[in-house]
């Protein structure tokens, strides 16, 4: 399991998609090889896959640090918290200072599930920023 | 425990560099490095153990042949006393004790294999716990420095092509406003196709009184009221 053969199957997709989106894929070259998945209509927040030796990590970018109404973060947490367990497939986490939301899956996932992760993921980032906007600037 | 307080103290030391190295690659190879002296010790251990237990079965069945040759020389020397031949009693009765030394020897040999094979399955299951545990903290290690790279290539990747990730607020409301767009563009088709179709013509000659009438019950009483008259 790598970044390109998931790249090849969502590209490949078109109308027979199981979720409902379509799917377009760019491989970024780095250090670590990771994909950037853009749904098509939300392309502002796309979901960056990485496949490591026991788990593929799919990561969708919320807010940065700056973004946050300071003196409502500890409210925002602990809504995070709350919201963690009832959100599906995915959680919180927080990178550097940018706040995300991820999903991880065993790298013996089959291709319709790391469709359905995707596309639950992107679901979960737009539910999750109409929920919290109250805590952003 | 210690390498999630490891990560955590160097995120929090770091946290404000993006994508800098937190855990560096010097560690993971010492992680590397221990998991493969605890598999190579595993290894010799369960080989060991084999020996031993090998060793602890073959002692056992000695310890059963001699006694049951103490037993068969008991028997003649009884059987001997009772022909009254004492001098050859004496004979067999010698080599009972020889038999029992041994018995004792062997005995004293068995003891020791098994404590021994007891200490090395011990060894060996805490081995297997120290592997698995350094095996967890290798996946933690390895996840965050990918994480941490993968963040690196992702900045690189939005700096280089002069784009930017925008804030969560404007993404949201672009999004929404595009899936707006697209319903109302939805809506609008839907209205013109039912306009344009036949069935709304039908509904309109029908409404101003052209074309096929439906028959009603005022219509078919005057039909039979014409037809007795």
């Amino acid at each position: 399991m790598n970044i390109h053969t998931i790249a090849g199957h969502l590209n490949g997709l078109c109308d027979q998609s199981k979720t409902g989106f379509q799917f377009d894929c760019y491989p970024i070259d780095g250090d670590v090889e990771v994909l950037q998945v853009n749904i098509v209509g939300r392309e502002e927040i796309p979901v960056f896959v990485s496949v490591t030796d026991n788990q593929i990590l799919c990561i969708s970018y919320l807010w940065g640090e700056n973004e946050v109404n300071q003196a409502r973060r500890a409210e925002m947490f602990e809504t995070m918290l709350e919201l963690n367990i009832p959100m599906p497939l995915s959680s919180f986490a927080k990178i550097d200072d940018k706040y995300v939301v991820y999903g991880a899956l065993s790298v013996q996932s089959s291709m319709e599930e790391i469709e359905q992760e995707l596309a639950v993921l992107s679901d979960n980032c737009l539910e999750v920023i109409d929920e919290l906007v109250e805590f952003l600037i | 425990m210690g390498i999630l307080n490891k990560i955590l103290t160097a995120f929090r030391g770091g946290a404000t560099e993006v994508g800098q190295n937190i855990v560096d690659a010097n560690s993971t190879r010492i992680f590397e490095q221990e998991i493969r002296d605890a598999e190579k010790h595993l290894t010799r251990a369960k080989r060991e153990l084999t020996d031993v237990m090998a060793k602890e079965m073959q002692a056992s069945r000695e310890i059963d042949r001699l006694k049951r040759s103490v037993v068969e020389h008991e028997g003649y020397v009884t059987q001997a006393l009772d022909k009254g031949n004492e001098a050859l009693a004496i004979e067999i009765a010698e080599k009972i004790a020889q038999l029992d030394e041994e018995l004792a020897e062997q005995q004293t040999a068995n003891d020791s294999f098994s404590s021994h094979a007891v200490r090395l399955k011990d060894l060996v299951k805490k081995t297997e716990r120290q592997l698995n545990d350094y095996q967890r903290q290798l996946t933690m290690v390895k996840t965050t420095e990918s994480v941490q790279k993968a963040t690196a290539t992702i900045t690189d990747s939005f700096a280089s092509s002069n784009s930017k990730l925008l804030n969560a607020k404007d993404s949201l409301e672009r999004i929404k406003a595009r899936q707006q767009q697209f319903d109302d563009r939805l809506k609008a088709s839907e209205t013109l196709a039912e306009e344009n179709s036949d069935k709304s013509l039908h509904a309109k000659l029908a409404e101003a009184g052209i074309g096929e009438q439906k028959s009603n019950a005022n219509a078919v009483l005057d039909r039979i009221k014409a037809r007795k008259g």
